[in-house]
């Protein structure tokens, strides 16, 4: 085993990273962490850091919370990424952001957690 | 075969002091007298799940505490696609001669029960728990982004959206057991909070309680007979990051089986009840099930289509977003008013015809799709 396939920090263990998976056996994308390949069922599919460079698929900005510390940050934008790689994510977004938007990660602050946050990539 | 042969609801709205078992076993009452059953008759139970009053067992705490002695239970649970999920396995128990008379109920205190901070919260999971949950979703803001993608593609505005949300008021009004009497009007949406954009307030339905149940029979127990003609099930995701384009969506693969297992086309059915926990859900749903073209469903709404007089009546006692949103119980009370409809039982709301009813049902964010047809049978 090359090693690759081991587990890689990312935003959802605190790190400023986004990370997806690439199957070695069929070459299927995925974003969920698993130890198989959805698609083809193949074991360890290997761990790739993303450019975080992507388009905007779907944005909604949310104006009412449901708790205390997510109500702190209203109004927020949460947004679906098509991601560069070819998987899509969720993740916030600037509040100006469209449909169609070529967009690039950062990483914020939310509600005590590290969230990755799109803007629009400067031209 | 399988028939609809009772049916029972609440209204909806605020029933202070009720439990969840307590709506279930209100509901499950007016089933059975409805279907000229005595209790002791039912030997199968189904039954959703209340976010309330969570159990592992919930069918042998309700059949208990109603007081039964089934051969079969236990709880479903496809979110919002519960009722018609059981409706279905209930067909297909009574055929396959596991029981004869499977009672099947849902019922919730989830208005009074808990905070509305806490329904959000405790909805909100049906996200992923790592990569979307910390996000802050709600289930509006998962509905949002749907409703953003789909207004792009189709060209579908948030007017559009609020005609949805004014029919189904306009419904409401003419049923004494709807959650909301005031009627409302596309302004009034627009101007509506916002929750997620680009849904305000009356794009969403609201949080309730109630309790809805129904009898599924081998045979008819009265003269006219609702027959269930076939249903099928597509689940495509649970999370709405992971969930295919939109023209690859569940509803349009049940609605496919569904037509193909019960011989109905489109073009048969005469009153069609489908899932509308957003504005954009029963945009969409209609869409996908054919029952209008893309991007075309509000323009039918404005025209008449889906009233009680047009061609197409549409879930006449107003829906999720106007008769109210129990959970479970909720998309199960457009089957009881389908059944009224059918039986010629709807009073004011009767319409002329509803001789074959589709139903449809979606759990989750669009993941979970039943679609149903129903026929009259005399």
């Amino acid at each position: 085993m090359s090693g690759s396939n081991h587990a890689l920090a990312d935003w959802t263990t605190g790190a400023e990273a986004i990370v997806y998976q690439s199957c070695t056996a069929c070459g299927s994308l995925q974003y969920f962490r698993r130890r198989f390949c959805a698609a083809c069922g193949a074991p360890d599919p290997e761990e790739k850091r993303a450019s975080g460079a992507g388009t905007v698929y779907a944005t909604s900005q949310v104006c009412r919370a449901a708790t205390p510390e997510t109500r702190a940050h209203i109004p927020y934008n949460i947004v679906l990424v098509d991601a560069a790689e070819g998987f899509r994510m969720m993740a916030h977004g600037d509040n100006d952001l469209s449909i169609g938007d070529q967009v690039t990660a950062r990483f914020a602050q939310f509600a005590g957690r590290l969230v990755p946050h799109f803007e629009k990539v400067k031209s | 075969m399988s028939f609809i042969t009772g049916v029972g609801l609440t209204a909806y709205g605020k029933h202070e002091g009720s439990s969840s078992l307590d709506l279930m076993s209100k509901a499950a009452e007016l089933a059975i007298a409805d279907a000229g059953l005595k209790r002791s008759e039912i030997d199968g139970v189904l039954c959703g799940y209340s976010t309330v009053a969570p159990h592992i067992m919930l069918a042998t705490v309700f059949a208990e505490h109603f007081g039964i002695r089934p051969t079969y239970a236990h709880a479903v649970q496809v979110g919002g696609a519960t009722g018609l999920a059981m409706t279905m396995l209930a067909h297909h128990l009574v055929e396959a001669g596991v029981a004869r008379h499977v009672l099947v109920v849902g019922g919730e205190n989830r208005l009074t029960g808990q905070s509305r901070d806490a329904s959000i919260l405790a909805l909100a999971q049906v996200g992923h728990p790592d990569y979307e949950v910390p996000l802050g979703p709600t289930i509006p803001a998962y509905y949002g982004l749907v409703a953003s993608r789909y207004m792009h593609e189709y060209g579908v505005t948030e007017e559009d959206l609020a005609e949805f949300a004014v029919l189904m008021r306009a419904h409401a009004l003419t049923h004494p057991g709807a959650q909301f009497h005031d009627p409302i009007t596309v302004a009034d949406v627009m101007a509506s909070k916002p929750v997620a954009l680009p849904l305000k307030l009356l794009d969403c339905c609201p949080v309730s309680d109630g309790g809805a149940a129904f009898v599924v029979s081998r045979e008819a127990t009265s003269e006219t007979g609702v027959r269930v003609l076939g249903c099928a099930q597509a689940h495509t995701h649970q999370h709405v990051t992971a969930a295919p384009r939109l023209s690859e969506l569940g509803a349009e693969i049940a609605i496919a089986r569904a037509k193909a297992v019960s011989g109905v086309a489109i073009p048969d059915v005469r009153y069609a009840a489908v899932y509308d926990s957003f504005t954009i859900t029963l945009a969409m749903l209609l869409e996908d099930l054919g029952l209008a073209g893309r991007g075309e469903a509000a323009a039918r709404v404005r025209s008449g289509h889906f009233s009680r007089d047009g061609a197409m009546p549409l879930n006449t006692h107003g829906g999720l977003l106007s008769y109210g949103h129990c959970g479970v119980g909720g998309a199960m009370a457009h089957l009881v008013e389908t059944h009224l409809q059918m039986t010629g039982r709807a009073g004011n709301r009767q319409v002329r015809d509803a001789s074959i009813a589709l139903l449809h049902g979606d759990g989750g964010v669009l993941s979970s799709h039943v679609s149903m047809f129903l026929e009259q049978v005399r």
